[in-house]
């Protein structure tokens, strides 16, 4: 088959443009309502917990979901499911384990929590440490991502796509805050099912609405082991090791944690993780038909032939059941999701540099509204500068690959402090430090030492560390280092603000001034 | 019955059940990947045909972490929430 992939698209031309100019149109009217750090990092928590829903949906379902794991399932079938179905079941987890404490117990990231009852300036240095990796790997992903997309349907050269990605991103994070992105969050949430279901049902309508004999038809193309487990978890260990990092992961994301603060309380932050469970959920089955349905009517071969990673089988299904309009849709949509999931991004990595780094570290504690804004917005632009050398410098990277690195990251850096530390009375400062940066430095020498980056990049033959993704090793490592470090050295201040820290877990900060750990609440 | 006492009560009330649904849904996943790794054929088995024993339990990983959520869910708004209201009525 012929497809206009390559050449510049109209609609989807058009489609870009339209988003553009909602979004701005959103960030204006946002802007006028931030003032000041609680609007700019927390939407002034009026987020209600379906709002919310959509936006903790919007910001997960990245790159990776739609056009990854449909180019995976599409170019090696059931292996390319073990991502959708992980990347779902990491929301248990948040929903049981994190988000009511985190949102009883913090102000604007996730570190609020664990430095709540420990030395502020430590636990903030290791955490900044920690979300920024995981930011700028997911970053690299996404803007790798984008830039292929643009460059596709624009005809653009890659880096110019890149550029462009970055400096719309920018606009909306540095003038409309946490308003404005949680609002472009819920747009492309609306956006990206409504697309995923019309591609879906125009898919099946080819096959008299039965899944199944979508499914049987990959079967009959392609052998019927298309549908079982195949090379793509050839080790069985590292495909534990995927499993845990996609599992525990979740419950580290810095952007995805962030979310919680948007909402009045804890019950709504509850609500808001089963209607983003729901909608996610719905979204990776539909990644099912999208996938094998990419497989039966486009052909693998011609998948392959766009780009070897299968990245564009969702678009090139778009093109041949719907037209070239449906596809240039299909390519606004798939545009917008990466542009709001690089603006959430952007905006958690500029909470850990001001609020953490800056305001906390630096400045002791003390800081007035103005400046917290000032040098979150500076921290903005600081990481949307960054985010574009890094999309242009790994260009030709494996989208899919690179988050489940970042989901790895996040499992080992951040998930086993903040859980112990809501936890277990006898967490302390050293704890926490210790594992957190343990858990960073590890997950990255792991990385560094597997096969992706010594045989695929480095081209040595062997890889000293065996396996893909490290979670299997870093993740417990870190926290056994929490447990050795604190029974080493225990820290009776940290103990004695448990109670405190329990009464607020359940009650919240009520009508009582909001205080921020051990240093201003002596 | 005094106010940490309660407090103390309702916490692990909800980590007793909070832990159980974790385990829960990591023995469903991490059961479901120990297949995937050592199970290879049995999940390429056609229960009929089109559908495979791995698709089809796939599928119903999402859908018992939908079940697991909704069990939260309907305990949290149940008994948690009015236990919350309780301690804050008498802060």
């Amino acid at each position: 088959m012929t497809s206009s992939l390559g050449e510049p698209n109209l609609i989807a031309i058009a489609g870009f443009f339209l988003f553009i100019a909602v979004s701005l149109g959103i960030t204006y009217l946002a802007a006028r309502r931030t003032h000041d750090a609680e609007h700019f990092y927390a939407a002034g928590r009026n987020i209600t917990g379906l709002q919310n829903g959509l936006a903790l949906a919007g910001d997960y379902m990245s790159a990776a979901s739609f056009l990854g794991i449909a180019g995976l399932v599409a170019l090696s079938g059931f292996d390319g499911l073990i991502y959708s179905i992980g990347f779902l079941v990491g929301w248990p987890v948040v929903m049981f384990l994190i988000a009511e404490p985190l949102r009883n117990l913090g102000r604007f990231t996730f570190s609020d929590v664990v430095a709540f009852r420990l030395r502020q300036a430590p636990v903030r240095v290791a955490a900044a440490a920690g979300s920024l990796a995981v930011v700028v790997f997911y970053l690299i992903a996404q803007m790798v991502g984008a830039g292929n997309l643009i460059r596709l349907l624009f005809g653009l050269p890659y880096e110019l796509a890149v550029i462009i990605v970055g400096t719309v991103m920018l606009a909306y994070v540095l003038f409309g805050g946490m308003l404005a992105t949680t609002w472009v969050q819920i747009v492309k949430s609306v956006l990206l099912l409504l697309g995923a279901f019309l591609l879906a049902g125009l898919t099946l309508a080819r096959f008299d609405f039965n899944p199944l004999a979508l499914f049987q038809a990959a079967g009959d193309q392609y052998g019927r082991e298309i549908l079982g487990p195949g090379g793509l978890v050839s080790d069985p260990i590292d495909a534990v090791s995927l499993g845990m990092a996609l599992m525990l992961g979740t419950a580290g994301l810095p952007h995805i944690l962030m979310r919680f603060y948007t909402v009045p309380d804890a019950r709504t932050a509850r609500t808001s993780v089963s209607y983003a469970t729901a909608i996610i959920g719905v979204f990776y089955l539909l990644t099912f038909i999208l996938g094998f349905g990419a497989m039966v009517i486009v052909g693998q071969d011609a998948i392959r032939g766009v780009d070897a990673g299968g990245n564009m089988a969702a678009l090139l299904l778009a093109e041949v059941v719907g037209g070239p309009g449906f596809m240039g849709f299909i390519s606004a949509v798939a545009f917008a999701t990466i542009l709001a999931v690089v603006a959430g991004l952007t905006l958690a990595g500029a909470a850990a540099l001001s609020h953490d780094l800056w305001v906390h570290v630096i400045r002791g504690g003390h800081a007035s509204d103005k400046e917290q804004l000032r040098v979150a917005r500076v921290a903005s632009a600081l990481l949307g500068v960054l985010a574009i050398v890094l999309g242009i410098a790994f260009e030709g990277q494996n989208v899919a690959y690179m988050v489940g690195l970042a989901f790895a990251i996040a499992a080992s850096a951040n998930f086993p402090a903040l859980l112990l530390s809501v936890f277990w009375r006898g967490f302390t400062t050293r704890a926490a430090q210790a594992s957190m940066l343990t858990g960073t430095a590890s997950s990255l020498l792991l990385i560094y030492l597997s096969p992706a980056i010594q045989v695929d990049v480095l081209g040595n033959a062997v890889a000293v560390f065996p396996l893909r993704n490290p979670g299997i090793v870093s993740i417990p490592l870190a926290f056994l280092v929490a447990v050795a470090v604190a029974v080493l050295w225990p820290e009776p201040e940290a103990a004695d603000g448990f109670s405190e820290l329990e009464r607020r877990m359940a009650v919240g900060a009520g009508e009582t001034a909001r205080s921020n750990g051990r240093s201003r609440n002596p | 019955m005094s106010f940490s006492g309660d407090l103390k009560r309702l916490n692990a009330a909800r980590w007793r059940i909070a832990i159980r649904l974790t385990l829960a849904m990591m023995v469903l996943y991490f059961g479901f990947i120990l297949l995937v790794a050592f199970r290879k054929p049995l999940l390429a088995s056609a229960l009929t045909p089109g559908l495979s024993l791995g698709i089809l339990l796939g599928a119903l990983v999402i859908v018992a972490a939908w079940i697991l959520v909704w069990i939260y869910v309907r305990w949290a708004n149940r008994n948690y929430d009015s236990g919350v209201a309780a301690l804050r009525g008498r802060l």
